[in-house]
């Protein structure tokens, strides 16, 4: 997994409570074996006005200009509800976003991208409609440091919080399946005590 | 110190739970499928790492298969790919395969309650958020990402961090016709979409304790519509009675132990938990969503509602959003909502007891002429087993489509998908915006009500169905 420490990116403001990740990623493209080919898809239905995805919808947010090349996904409540499906990190990583900003996220979802390397900021409400407001009057880039937990904007410093464990994975770039399996001995002795049944 | 049941299951598991790290606890049981288990194989292997506990993880094949062959090519292409891949890595990695025409093959999340792989007490994981259903038998169970699965593969454990505790009790009974789908579309309506986020909720309360194992697992699967990790109902007397004897549970001594231990598993009465809501069972109505999220409920004698109705205003900006997307007008009575498909099936009400109660009303009627309706068992137990009592032959008669089974029309990844405009009755858990098909209309309903708009063409109010039926 890639390090993350430090980000700086142009915000597009998805303006939109619990987006679900069949939204993110419908299941029509969930049938890869690998885990490339998403990004293309992300938004799918909401990104292209056809089946087929050659025609860009231009009143969707991520298909206006401005907002071409954006990396930090400013959005509503409850985001990444749904399915469990790793396709929908997957495919918002490979179309180019680093960071998500919500007031609350689904818990799978978060895990999800903790364990692929986006960081997911929780704020509250009153400061995600402060982001909301800065990023919809003009395009905003805000720059992101995990060392001390902050977002900053032109025109404010926020701050998040984050599981100790989760910063040190992200900002370390940890294969958490490796850091587990450093530690086979205490789960021999684990299951050396179950009882017959489990 | 008194326990809830979570914690008395967390405290059970827990490998090692350290200041700066997140706890890793023990997955009993992993249950994996087509869709989310091959890059985890991939990685498993580009790292050259050994699945720990092949006898731990049970396969099957549910997700994209055809409902209308078992052949693998039946179900597409890309499809096809995900199957063989699956057949290989199980073959490759020595795990139990129920592949295509398997006599135990099935959905997922019906197939391993039915086989007496669920057990209470234990931890089971899979990469499908609807794991939760598993804990309707006092097992910890909760959908998980590719790289847990990955994870799972190597360790055969989890990095999770322990959840807050939900009690929702269901106080007395429910009146007569109403389903295990009424009480958890009403709790949701109650809770809203993400009411239950970062909590594991345990479900109690006369209602939920006179509830058949299958109704319990209609109620846990959709723990995840309100945001909930997990959803927990007490194992008892009727948890115990349906694993007795299944193939796959303890048997002989190890079973008189395994419930001896069982039978200590549920919240202490001192036990406090975060939070607390509490339902009055006679008020639970037939439920049906009109939007398109699950906590977009209400009753089916009931109007859509309006933005207006909502104060907050996210809800009210949803309502609006979700109107426009549903092609409905505000104040339409939802008995006058027409429909043009049915879907019967699911991990959510594909199992004996939801066909029984959907034959009950298809028996004897006909399938109106405006509407499509498939009937799609959960698994290949659950449709023998149909067959065997007539089920089916009354869906057939009454003009169902009687398919094979699997995830099906649900999440519409093989060819069962709805059309643009197509407006669906449908007993699965979602209904998200293009869920069942871009631009389709889902409704979520019991069985009992899919049958009965099948055969109106329009959804109708159960209780004066019944009059009717009685009255003629």
């Amino acid at each position: 997994m890639e390090k993350f420490n430090q980000h700086s990116g142009l915000v597009v403001p998805l303006d939109a409570a619990n987006v679900d990740t069949d939204q993110i990623i419908p299941k029509q493209f969930l049938q890869k074996t690998t885990r490339i080919g998403f990004g293309q898809h992300l938004f799918h239905d909401w990104r292209y006005l056809d089946n087929a995805g050659h025609q860009a919808n231009p009143d969707f947010i991520l298909n206006q200009p401005q907002y071409q090349g954006a990396s930090i996904l400013l959005t509503g409540e409850n985001f990444g509800c749904g399915s469990s499906r790793e396709h929908a990190p997957w495919a918002l990583q490979e179309y180019g976003f680093k960071v998500i900003i919500a007031s609350s996220f689904a818990d799978i979802f978060y895990a999800n991208c903790i364990n692929i390397g986006i960081l997911p900021i929780i704020l509250s409400e009153e400061i995600i409609t402060e982001l909301f407001q800065q990023a919809k009057t003009s395009p905003q880039h805000f720059s992101v440091d995990l060392a001390t937990k902050t977002v900053n904007t032109a025109h404010s410093k926020f701050h998040f919080e984050l599981a100790p464990f989760h910063q040190y994975c992200l900002e370390n770039g940890v294969d958490s399946v490796g850091w587990t399996l450093n530690k086979l001995s205490k789960i021999e002795s684990y299951e050396a005590q179950m009882p017959a049944w489990q | 110190m008194a326990s809830t049941l979570y914690e008395k299951l967390w405290q059970q598991h827990v490998i090692e739970e350290k200041a700066d790290e997140t706890p890793l606890i023990y997955v009993d049981r992993h249950l994996i499928h087509e869709v989310t288990s091959p890059q985890a194989f991939a990685n498993l292997k580009f790292h050259n790492r050994v699945l720990r506990h092949p006898e731990r993880t049970i396969a099957t094949m549910d997700h994209n298969i055809s409902t209308r062959s078992i052949e693998i090519n039946a179900a597409g292409e890309g499809a096809a790919n995900q199957l063989r891949t699956l057949e290989k890595n199980c073959k490759e990695f020595g795990i139990e395969l129920f592949g295509m025409g398997h006599k135990n093959q099935g959905i997922v999340h019906v197939m391993g309650p039915e086989l007496g792989l669920t057990l209470p007490g234990t931890v089971i994981v899979c990469g499908d958020s609807h794991t939760a259903t598993h804990g309707a038998f006092g097992a910890l169970a909760f959908g998980i990402g590719t790289s847990e699965v990955e994870h799972v593969f190597a360790t055969q454990t989890l990095r999770q961090t322990k959840a807050k505790t939900m009690k929702i009790e269901v106080k007395g009974q429910v009146a007569p016709g109403i389903s295990a789908k009424d009480i958890i579309l009403a709790i949701i309506g109650k809770t809203g979409s993400a009411g239950a986020t970062g909590y594991v909720v345990e479900y109690c309360g006369e209602a939920i304790e006179r509830l058949s194992m299958e109704e319990r697992m209609t109620v846990c699967n959709m723990s995840i519509e309100f945001g909930a990790k997990a959803g927990l109902i007490a194992p008892d007397a009727t948890t115990f009675d349906y694993l007795k004897d299944k193939e796959y549970a303890p048997k002989g001594a190890v079973w008189q132990q395994a419930v001896n231990d069982w039978q200590a598993l549920k919240s202490d009465a001192e036990a406090t938990f975060d939070s607390y809501l509490t339902l009055d069972a006679k008020e639970i109505k037939t439920q049906v969503t009109w939007g398109t999220t699950p906590g977009q409920v209400t009753q089916v004698d009931s109007v859509v509602p309006s933005p207006e109705d909502f104060t907050d205003p996210v809800e009210k900006e949803s309502c609006l959003a979700a109107l426009k997307y549903m092609g409905l007008t505000a104040g339409t009575k939802i008995t006058d909502i027409a429909i043009n498909k049915v879907f019967i099936g699911s991990c959510t009400n594909s199992r004996i007891e939801d066909l029984r109660a959907a034959a009950a009303i298809a028996k004897g009627k006909k399938v109106s002429a405006s509407v499509d309706a498939i009937v799609v068992p959960g698994s290949y137990r659950v449709k023998e087993q149909a067959e065997a009592e007539g089920l089916a032959q009354t869906f057939i008669d009454a003009g169902f489509e009687w398919r094979l089974p699997g995830c099906s029309m649900c999440l519409g990844m093989n060819d069962d998908v709805l059309t643009e405009g197509d407006r669906c009755a449908s007993t699965s858990n979602r209904n998200f915006e293009g869920r069942q098909g871009r631009g389709s209309r889902t409704h979520l309903v019991s069985p009992e009500l899919a049958a009965a708009s099948a055969i109106a063409g329009h959804f109708v109010d159960l209780t004066q169905l019944n009059q009717q039926t009685q009255g003629a």
